[in-house]
């Protein structure tokens, strides 16, 4: 993919934190993001151990509303937002007509006529145009661009929760997983909500731009005896890995189906007819050609995006995403393997570069959190 | 940081000319470009190398890359208990050998950088 130059990079309002902090700078989606700052192994681990701080104001925001806010979301949206309560989450796919990932988004009910999604960066206009594009028409709703009015700020790890309560008057045992509310953090007004790609406890705070920098520094002080650390882009992909989140534009795209993602659990299946509805019920009731399975490979070698997938002489899949997890300390990864061997004990091989490694099918996630 | 008695290439690798022979390894910069080393792969003793060539791979928690030769030469010796523990080309990038040569043209080890070269280098 062409980067930008980067001088064209567009930066967060931490930008200046992270060079500060001696951040290694890299484009991402077109934005100049920190990728480590001690390393990725170093903060993968207090992430696990203790907590991490991450900066994902690269992440867009678009809000839907109007008296047929619901109903336009239920139609571009694969989960049932129907079932969402105001204050409450869901993970959910933007989908084509096809049933494919136009993207892959969380849903906050802000009110009962009131939707924000949260998207990824570099599909921030794709992701806006097309929503527009498919509401039109359908009564009283409009989508609105809200990106630029949000930091985003993520703090992970099993210390999150007392290192950021110290900074706030809401008690944030109240917060349960994929539920949010409004307060103060550090005196600024936040939306906390209790979410995140990491496979810990933790939370995201959307704080305005203006106010970023002191949230941003609250929170590193206050956790400073706890042990968080600043983590960049780099530990969050082999942090998200371990626990199996998908990554769009590796993991899953427009050619990629929910049901072929593994994701059926995002779909409403008892909802109305939506965008590609017609196309996932076929795949349920007939099968996916093709299923995302993870793996962990059997010889030495890393499996990277992008690398071919065989079963004995014939080419038969790719791998989507594959690292060395700092955790674990296993080579692991996603791949697409053909339905009928997207099971666990399946063995394949790995093309990497040019030499075929053995690898075998395991169940996800590859890492969970002890409860 | 970058020791005065070691040369270096473009491709970031260091070379410590002894003799006939060249320890090669990788520099502290590029340990740094890499992060997290997990994976080092390197040839045969035996392997014939011209400069420039491909002699082995390494990899980091995010990428791969090439290790190239410096001089054109044969390989006389592999660290293998680097090879088992990769992290140290992170931790003690410039003792980290990876392969010994065994120089096959004398007069190559002149195009090396120094250290005051290699540093304007990496500014």
């Amino acid at each position: 993919m062409p980067q930008p130059a980067p001088g064209a990079l567009k930066k967060t309002p931490l930008n200046a934190r992270h060079r500060s902090l001696g951040a290694r700078m890299v484009a991402f989606g077109g934005w100049d993001m920190p990728v480590e700052y001690t390393g990725i192994a170093d903060e993968h681990l207090a992430v696990r151990a203790r907590a991490g701080l991450f900066d994902v104001s690269h992440m867009g925001e678009i809000e839907i509303a109007g008296a047929d806010a619901l109903a336009a979301v239920q139609h571009i949206t694969s989960n049932d937002a129907s079932r969402l309560a105001v204050h409450q989450i869901q993970y959910s796919a933007l989908t084509t007509a096809a049933g494919t990932f136009v993207d892959d988004v969380l849903t906050y009910k802000l009110a009962d006529e009131h939707f924000m999604l949260v998207v990824n960066a570099s599909n921030i206009m794709k992701d806006y145009n097309w929503i527009t594009d498919q509401i039109a028409g359908r009564g009283d709703v409009v989508a609105v661009n809200t990106s630029s009015r949000h930091a985003l700020l993520a703090l992970q790890g099993p210390g999150a929760r007392d290192v950021l309560q110290t900074l706030t008057g809401v008690d944030l045992a109240d917060i349960k997983y994929y539920w949010f509310t409004t307060g103060e953090v550090a005196s600024v007004r936040c939306t906390i909500s209790r979410t995140g790609y990491t496979g810990e406890d933790g939370f995201e705070v959307f704080a305005p731009p203006a106010s970023a920098e002191r949230v941003w520094d609250a929170i590193l002080q206050a956790g400073r005896d706890a042990g968080v650390v600043p983590a960049g882009l780099g530990a969050r992909d082999t942090l998200r890995l371990e626990a199996a989140m998908r990554l769009y534009g590796n993991d899953m795209d427009e050619t990629t189906t929910v049901l072929e993602a593994d994701l059926g659990w995002i779909v409403g299946w008892k909802k109305p007819a939506f965008l590609g509805s017609d196309v996932l019920h076929r795949q349920k009731a007939e099968g996916a050609p093709r299923k995302l399975v993870g793996f962990e490979m059997l010889d030495r070698a890393i499996a990277r995006h992008g690398y071919d997938v065989y079963l004995g002489d014939a080419k038969s899949g790719v791998v989507t995403s594959g690292t060395q997890t700092p955790f674990l300390k296993k080579a692991i990864g996603m791949a697409y393997l053909p339905a009928e061997r997207a099971v666990p004990n399946t063995e394949f091989e790995v093309d990497v570069r040019g030499r075929r490694m053995r690898a075998v099918v395991v169940p996800m996630p590859f890492y969970k959190r002890p409860k | 940081m970058y020791p005065s008695d070691l040369k270096y290439t473009k491709d970031h690798e260091w070379v410590r000319v002894e003799g006939q022979q060249a320890q090669v390894g990788i520099t502290d910069y590029a340990q740094k470009q890499l992060g997290d080393v997990v994976y080092l792969e390197l040839p045969d003793v035996g392997r014939r190398l011209n400069k420039g060539d491909v002699f082995g791979t390494i990899e980091s928690v995010k990428a791969v890359s090439e290790l190239y030769s410096p001089v054109t030469g044969e390989v006389a010796e592999v660290n293998a208990r680097l090879t088992e523990k990769p992290e140290g080309v992170n931790s003690d990038p410039h003792g980290s050998w990876m392969i010994v040569l065994q120089i096959a043209n004398a007069g190559e080890t002149s195009d090396l950088l120094d250290a005051a070269q290699y540093i304007e280098l990496t500014k």
